[in-house]
């Protein structure tokens, strides 16, 4: 009975209905907002907010170029949007950068405990998902504030005068971003990591390589993938901000959240705001597509 | 053992059923701005539930209202939005046989511009924005918008500006010589180029101004009456100043949806918060001034003839109503905050 193949075949032909569920969840919860974003993009602002259902591509326009508000007809290139897109990037890189010095001596502490004692570890870094991100920041902020934790501290031991003011600084909301997203990167290079064959490195030291050496030729290669999931992991959260710069950062300077965030409520012009949303959800499109490549390229080497 | 249970459901249903017939009301208002002993208070009087949903804008909740499939009765908005509310039929007329303390409106917030005779809103709570300065930082004139846009030397890179655009744009409109909403370029390119210039001095644009004032971080900004009266009550120097040029006036209104579901049950909400001894509890609670005549007599003593809830004399032609400016004007508007945040 069983090896019918035609059985067999309508059995497998039935088989894809239970992703139904799946499926209807990825169109109506993904692709159907995500319509809606692209057909706004599209409008014209309506009446103190909403849009008017007529076409328009001003929105798009205003993205990359402006206007001069007191002479019309001098149109540049959107400094301020521009300005805003690359603090953006270049705040997330950065973040990046900082989790993954931090995270791999993390991980690689964790990864060479003793098998029993790894699950305590790893639990450990996932204590601060308990709480509530917006928690988490107000408690950094008690930290840095003038009359914070570490400024009081310090006053008190004598090693300061003043408070050192470190609130509403770039600081601040490095030292929050890096906090919030570290274990989105020491996960995945742990499991990189934990994936990793140690005899290699033992073989390593057999040929007399340094510690420097083996370091870089042996263990950063066999953990890149985990490099690259976590940079991913971290960068793409970290673009779209929204909490951390505004209450760390002291809300004068935005990042894109706050530019798409504005264009929806005070700003009052939702085309803008979903344009300008668009182009956030490309950024990191891009930023996924050069990760696949990535590994695309690490299994081609590794199976070739 | 299962005829424990359908009693148990018998009472259940019974219990539930009661409730229902006393009711609820469903208000929709600005996050931490509802007292708790308000509710109980209303509820213990008639039997009514109500259920409160936080908005942290307008536009939120314009937006959520207009959607429609919301479920509240009653909804806050500020003045500045009320004609729209009105303009787009969301709102409920005021049934005066069940609001019979509709005369308890204090005189000067009865007949006012954005709702003529009071027939759709009443009163919830109203402030100013204006200028907080630490008195112990800065001993000159603080009711001028200069400490801000031009500031003097002890209080440059200690100024907080609530990221209010309208708010920030009317006082720095008012302060060139302008009126709200103006769509004179000439204004507004010196609007921009004041508030360019005078960012550098400032140290944060953020909301949270009580516990940054009441704790140094901050020693003069932009911010609300309430907020400053509350930094005060922590730090005994934090003072309040209304510009000369101008300052926004605003008031938050009670109003009952058009589609609302008990529309009874919030009627009589709206006559019970204009009672002044329970329009007094929304003030102890959020801490700005209600509009209700005859409600000083039950303010908290350290909130009773505030210089922060009371605008001098001679200052209070400066107030001015803040208007929701239209879509030119409000879009010139987020350009320029823009590129001051940019």
């Amino acid at each position: 009975m069983a090896s019918d193949p035609n059985q067999q075949t309508e059995r497998h032909g039935w088989k894809w209905l239970l992703s139904t569920p799946a499926l209807i969840v990825l169109v109506l919860a993904a692709s159907g907002p995500l319509m809606i974003v692209i057909v706004y993009s599209f409008l014209t602002p309506g009446n103190m907010g909403g849009v008017a259902w007529e076409f328009s591509t001003d929105a798009w326009f205003r993205v990359f170029f402006r206007r001069d508000i007191f002479d019309p007809e001098n149109v540049t290139v959107n400094q301020a949007h521009l300005a805003v897109l690359w603090r953006s990037v270049w705040l997330s890189a950065q973040t990046t950068v900082i989790c993954a010095v931090l995270g791999f001596p993390t991980a690689w502490f964790i990864a060479t405990r003793p098998p029993s004692q790894r699950t305590v570890w790893l639990f450990l870094i996932t204590i601060p998902f308990w709480t509530n991100l917006l928690i988490r920041t107000f408690a950094i902020q008690e930290m840095l504030r003038n009359n914070g934790t570490i400024n009081t501290a310090l006053l008190w031991l004598g090693v300061i005068n003043e408070p050192i003011p470190m609130m509403f600084t770039d600081f601040a909301v490095l030292l929050g971003m890096a906090y919030v997203f570290m274990p989105l990167m020491v996960l995945p290079l742990y499991a990189a990591m934990d994936k990793m064959d140690f005899r290699l490195v033992e073989a390593g030291y057999d040929l007399y390589a340094s510690r420097i050496a083996v370091l870089r030729h042996v263990i950063l290669p066999l953990v890149k993938p985990g490099f690259i999931a976590g940079s991913i992991l971290v960068f793409i959260p970290s673009i779209g901000a929204y909490v951390t710069p505004r209450v760390l950062g002291g809300g004068q300077k935005m990042m894109l959240g706050n530019l798409i965030a504005l264009q929806f409520g005070q700003g009052r012009n939702w085309p803008l705001g979903a344009a300008l949303a668009m182009v956030l959800l490309i950024i990191t499109i891009t930023a996924l597509v050069l990760y696949l490549r990535a590994v695309n390229r690490q299994e081609a080497k590794r199976d070739g | 053992m299962r005829k424990t249970l359908a009693l148990g459901t018998a009472a259940l249903l019974a219990s539930t059923s009661l409730a229902s017939a006393q009711g609820v009301v469903n208000l929709y208002n600005w996050g931490n701005y509802t007292s708790p002993e308000l509710l109980e208070k209303f509820t213990e009087e008639t039997g009514i539930t109500v259920n409160v949903t936080d908005f942290d804008s307008n536009d939120t909740a314009l937006a959520r209202v207009r959607q429609g499939g919301h479920g509240f009765d009653i909804v806050v908005p500020t003045h500045s939005y009320l004609q729209t509310w009105i303009s787009e039929g969301l709102l409920m007329p005021l049934d005066k046989s069940v609001v019979t303390n509709h005369g308890n409106i204090a005189p000067e917030w009865t007949d006012v511009p954005f709702d003529p005779g009071r027939e759709y809103s009443v009163p919830w709570q109203w402030g100013t924005t204006g200028i907080t300065v630490d008195t112990a930082v800065y001993d000159g004139n603080i009711n001028t918008a200069d400490i801000v846009f031009n500031p003097p030397e002890e209080l440059k890179g200690k100024i907080n500006v609530v990221p209010e655009m309208s708010d920030v744009m009317a006082i720095a409109i008012y302060y060139e010589g302008g009126e709200s909403c103006t769509e004179d370029m000439e204004v507004m390119r010196r609007v921009r180029d004041t508030l360019v210039a005078a960012k550098p001095h400032w140290k944060a644009m953020d909301y949270s101004t009580v516990e940054n004032f009441a704790s140094g971080d901050f020693a003069a900004g932009i911010g609300w009456n309430g907020a400053a009266m509350r930094a005060r009550f922590q730090r005994e120097t934090v003072a309040y100043g209304y510009p000369e040029t101008g300052f926004p006036v605003w008031m938050d209104n009670a109003t009952v949806l058009a589609d609302a579901q008990n529309p009874e049950n919030a009627m009589k909400f709206i006559n019970f918060i204009l009672e002044p001894e329970n329009a007094a509890m929304i003030s102890n609670f959020a801490r700005y001034a209600n509009g209700v005549a005859g409600s000083d007599a039950f303010l908290d003593d350290e909130m009773r003839g505030a210089p922060e809830l009371t605008i001098p004399e001679d200052l209070q032609e400066a107030g001015k109503f803040s208007e929701a400016c239209p879509q030119e004007v409000n879009d010139l508007q987020s350009q320029i905050w823009t590129e001051l945040l940019q």
